[in-house]
């Protein structure tokens, strides 16, 4: 590790004065669990660390039925997964946060961290993309929003332009009869980044039909992806074996990955479908 | 589980208990002294220059600009060793010519494997280190990598070595220069009429990764070359005495000179063997005359440390309808790693050692490739050779049609028999093994549900014997401090005082035991082989008989009679003759020894041990598992492991050491593996991406030990820390070919690997 210099940043617009004025070599840190890792051990030039997590907006979590869901930046993942009101409305994202890391990462680890090391396997995209979920940031050019979806540009790149940091998540209110569920596929039990992962939100009609569905694969693409396909084929009819079959081939249709030390193209594209069956299976379950 | 004392323990008060071990309070309180844990009085950091290509000369390497940063002290390359002759030193489990384990320690005309040390400094904090490597430069001519071990045998493959030639059994080399660095063969009976006589002949071709130990503490080691010439080694090690005598050649020092201090060691199951870090702290801490310590990150134990061997094997083997052998015929190419020296040899004689088949020949290949040098590992060889045969002989079973269990047994190596390399087996527990297996809960039960299979397997393992050293005093308030100089890995401070607490009389606790430096204590082997609760424990008796016989001639000098009328009985009551007055004498063990220091002084025992008839070990292991058949995930239901300790000293780490193997085994089961690119870059060299099993990946693993006392050992140990990790891997492969139908021919038998054997082809 190199050294580095260490700001604590009190206000949005202290942290993207500090961001800006530290150039190239400054990054946000949050949690840190990612970012301290790669200063560590060299993989990216960091002399200045801007620590967010001070800044209250960026480390809050706040819901009401009109306004749905904001999630601060930083805000850990065990705070997600231990709140009352996410484990009610939104099961997914307690999905997602309980699997980044272990039980000590996840004591730091935040969603907004996950979201800005852009990695295609990160465990947290998907279940924020078929949440619909909107990225907040701020910027020497004031706040603009992005869709999560359009965040990632490719693996450990985003849309984040020089002195940018995100400061929080918003999620529309969940619709009646609506569910959505995130699994990821590792070779062993925990402990593991994702092979391929997946996560479906369904929303179900009065008549059992399928009304609306986002379907997101991940680790199969060089960015998480929203599959219009596949929510394509379970939408406007009832859940049934050949509608699920047909999401699964779209998503694995969908997927354009690579082989490495985590995977095959081979064993990604056919987990895409697996993942994406039982994600919708189970979404369908939670939505009731 | 085993929790009462067993019945052939029952003879014994100490042995077969389960005390406290003697370091457990250090250990858990964090008071252990682990070798990074080590800081002295201007002590320097070090750090090493790793090659980022995996076959390459080396053109030439500019150190000045590094050497010019404020705070270096020192840089080094391999330029700066003295001259290594072509000798042969001791390196523990075997010997190994010094140029190439200088080689390997830094690299001299051409690096061999990526991350193949190239040079080092030594600087006054590890980020100025860090940043020193930087600016050397190395300007390198890029070689084709050998990365397959089938390819390295090929005539006009890449040479790794230009003067390596194939050395066969018979001491003659071959003409052409080759990277097949020995050839083996043990051949018994007649090949071509024992596979005459068979009804069923299978052959089946394998191939397994390079697997790492995994160990959780990484590599490291501190020196201190003093102004007088003195050299003093800090380091975590499976041997001290190893490290002393691989040290003092590579600087050119007497041993005398040099003295080393084993650290407490995060395991090692052979990997704490070789010198990586020391020699270089050595000559640093002589160049700059500053203690130097160097620690490996997690990324450096990988890449450049020693693993197992990666492997391409075949078997043939032929048996009887009714289920005799008749003849086995096996093929075994080991990847030694980037110098000669695989644990092909062992896998040879490990890979048919359970079964008495009449036929054999068994063919053992040592291949250098552009990996990492290999080191032991948990009975180095075996855990690939008998993956192999035990696989061909649960398919025999299968299509014969036979339980495998019961064809293990008709075919299984008795008291008599005789191994292809020659060995003759002596009092074996094999049979009796593999009867608990049968009579075992787990094999009575029936298993039930879809996608769940059983699998069993058969394993076998030498264990050794050789040098240990032992001394202990008596202390006036009966307490016996012991010196010993085996590191301390699974327990074996607390299993050697219990053999001389047992052979004392005392109890466990009244024996203190101490790993010290190699001046402080006799000659001892490494921690390895399975040999130091048997070797250790030896010395330890006889280190305690020693102590016993003293205290005989103190009670006698005391009560004036001869000491051959004075017994120390096993009590530890020392009774002498009536005295004048027909009054029985006697003292007990505590008495005596508060008079010691009025009676003549302080008592001393001493031993030192050279032993070879340890006792082979064998186990039986039973799996379940079922299998995702959407993702070829392989989850394990149930697991137990039957083995034959002879006698269990310390119950509790005879199943820890069981309990260990499994998971090693499992590991190397289902999903470690070396994941190279074909340039011959590790892409895994992490613990997130080389993937051993966590506790969520495994059940309790239940233990049941057999004990078939060994006649070679006073109290009947034989080792039992190696031969558990040999049976897991075909028994997970015969459970999942029961679960799914599907005979997986590779390790690891990895999610990746089953869907690409279950995948309809074109999905």
């Amino acid at each position: 590790m190199q050294a580095v210099k260490y700001a604590r940043a009190e206000s949005v617009e202290e942290a993207v004065s500090l961001l800006q004025d530290g150039g190239d070599g400054a990054r946000p840190l949050a949690g840190g669990t990612d970012v301290i890792v790669q200063a560590r051990e060299r993989t990216r030039d960091i002399d200045l660390f801007v620590d967010i997590k001070h800044i209250p907006e960026v480390i809050s979590i706040e819901y009401s039925d009109d306004s749905g869901l904001t999630i601060g930046a930083a805000t850990p993942c065990y705070q997600i997964y231990g709140d009352d009101t996410i484990s009610e409305k939104y099961p997914v994202l307690v999905d997602s946060c309980s699997l980044i890391g272990g039980t000590a990462i996840q004591g730091r680890a935040s969603l907004g961290g996950n979201l800005c090391n852009s990695s295609p396997a990160a465990d947290g995209i998907p279940s924020l993309i078929v949440l619909e979920g909107q990225v907040e940031i701020a910027g020497p050019n004031g706040r603009r929003t992005v869709a999560v979806e359009d965040f990632c540009t490719g693996p450990g790149q985003n849309v984040l332009a020089d002195g940018e940091f995100v400061v929080k998540l918003h999620f529309p209110a969940p619709a009646e009869r609506s569910g959505a569920r995130f699994l990821r596929f590792i070779p062993r039990n925990e402990m593991d980044i994702a092979v391929a992962n997946a996560a479906s939100a369904v929303r179900l009609d009065g008549d059992g039909n399928v009304s609306w569905a986002r379907v997101s694969v991940g680790a199969i693409a060089p960015t998480p992806l929203l599959v219009a396909d596949a929510a394509d084929a379970i939408v406007g009819q009832p859940l049934s074996e050949e509608s699920i079959a047909a999401a699964a081939a779209a998503s694995s249709a969908a997927a354009n990955p690579i082989t490495d030390m985590r995977g095959s193209i081979r064993q990604r594209v056919h987990l895409a479908g697996v993942l994406t069956e039982r994600t919708i299976r189970q979404a369908a379950e939670r939505a009731g | 589980m085993v929790t009462a004392q067993s019945k052939e323990t029952e003879q014994y008060n100490v042995i077969g208990t389960r005390p406290i071990r003697h370091d457990g309070v250090d250990k858990v309180t964090g008071a252990a002294q682990y070798g990074a844990d080590l800081n002295l009085p201007g002590m320097l950091a070090g750090r090493v220059l790793r090659s980022p290509h995996a076959h390459a000369r080396i053109v030439s390497i500019d150190t000045s600009k590094a050497e010019a940063l404020e705070g270096v002290q020192a840089v080094i390359t391999n330029a700066d060793f003295p001259r290594a002759g072509d000798e042969e030193i001791d390196t523990g489990e075997g010997t190994a010519n010094l140029k190439w384990v200088l080689d390997n320690v830094i690299a001299s005309d051409k690096v061999l494997y990526k991350g193949h040390a190239v040079a080092a400094v030594a600087a006054a904090d590890h980020h100025i280190a860090e940043d020193a490597l930087e600016l050397i430069e190395v300007e390198y001519e890029l070689l084709t990598p050998v990365l397959d071990v089938r390819d390295a045998m090929v005539d006009g493959s890449p040479l790794l070595h230009d003067g390596l030639h194939t050395a066969a059994m018979d001491g003659s080399q071959s003409d052409n220069p080759s990277n097949t660095a020995s050839h083996l063969q043990f051949t018994k009976g007649d090949l071509d009429s024992g596979f005459a006589e068979a009804d069923v002949v299978l052959e089946r071709e394998f191939e397994t990764s390079m697997a790492h130990q995994g160990y959780i503490e990484p590599h490291n080691g501190t020196a201190f070359y003093r102004a007088d010439g003195t050299l003093d080694i800090w380091t975590s090690t499976q041997g001290a005495f190893v490290v002393r005598d691989s040290v003092a050649p590579l600087l050119q020092l007497s041993p005398s000179q040099v003295k080393v201090t084993p650290m407490e060691i995060g395991g090692g199951f052979g990997g704490k063997i070789p010198v990586y870090l020391e020699p270089v702290a050595a000559l640093l801490s002589q160049k700059t005359g500053r203690p130097v310590k160097l620690t490996m990150n997690r990324e450096e134990v990988l890449l450049a440390t020693g693993p197992t061997s990666g492997t391409y094997m075949r078997v043939r083997m032929g048996a009887k309808r009714d289920g005799t052998i008749t003849a086995a015929d096996v093929h075994l190419a080991f990847e030694a790693g980037a110098y000669p020296g695989s644990p092909v040899g062992a896998g040879a004689m490990c890979a048919l050692a359970p079964y008495d088949i009449p036929n054999q020949r068994i063919d053992g290949y040592d291949v250098v490739v552009n990996k990492p040098k290999t080191a032991a590992y948990r009975a180095p060889g075996a855990p690939q050779s008998e993956f192999a045969t035990e696989s061909v002989l649960n398919e025999l079973a299968e299509e014969l049609g036979l339980d495998p269990l019961e064809m293990r047994l008709q075919n299984a190596c008795v008291e008599g028999a005789q191994r292809a390399d020659g060995f003759t087996y002596g009092v074996i527990g094999n049979v009796e093994c593999l009867e608990a297996a049968q009579e075992s809960p787990h094999w009575q039960s029936e298993l039930q549900g879809p996608n769940r299979g059983r699998g069993i397997a058969q394993g076998f393992w030498f264990n050794i014997g050789f040098e240990s050293s032992a001394y202990a005093q008596v202390n006036g308030d009966g307490t016996v401090p012991l010196v010993l100089g085996s590191t301390d890995i699974g327990g074996t401070r607390a299993s050697i005082a219990m053999q001389l607490a047992e052979t004392l009389g005392i109890s466990a606790e009244e024996v203190h035991p101490h790993v010290v430096d190699t001046n402080s204590v006799g000659y001892t082997q490494v921690t390895g082989g399975s040999r130091t609760t048997f070797a250790g424990g030896w010395a330890a008796y006889e280190c305690a008989m020693d102590i016993r016989r003293q205290m005989e001639e103190r009670a006698a000098q005391i009560w004036e009679c001869d000491a051959a009328d004075v017994t120390y009985g096993d009590d530890a009551i020392i009774r002498g003759p009536q005295d004048e007055d027909g009054n029985d004498q006697q003292f007990t063990f505590k008495e005596l020894a508060g008079q010691l220091v009025t009676s003549g002084g302080h008592i001393v025992g001493r031993a030192d041990v050279n032993k070879t008839s340890s006792g082979p070990a064998f186990a039986t292991h039973i799996v379940d598992v079922e299998v995702d058949p959407d993702t070829g995930k392989v989850d394990i239901l149930r697991y137990t492991a039957v083995q034959d300790a002879g006698t269990a000293i310390h119950p509790a780490y005879v199943e820890g050491q069981m309990q260990g193997g499994v998971a090693q085994g499992v590991g190397m089961a289902l999903n470690e593996e070396y994941y190279y690119d074909e340039s011959g870059d590790l892409k895994n060299a992490s613990l997130l991406d080389y993937r051993m099993p966590t506790a969520l990946d495994l059940p309790m693993i239940e233990t049941n030990i057999v004990e078939v006392p060994n006649p070679g050992h006073p109290y009947g140990v034989r080792g039992v820390g190696e031969v558990p990790i040999i049976p897991p891997a075909p028994a997970v492969r015969a459970a999942i070919a029961n679960a799914i139908g599907v005979h997986m021919n590779e390790l690891p038998m990895s999610p990746r690997a089953i869907l690409d054997a279950t995948l309809p082809s074109g999905d």
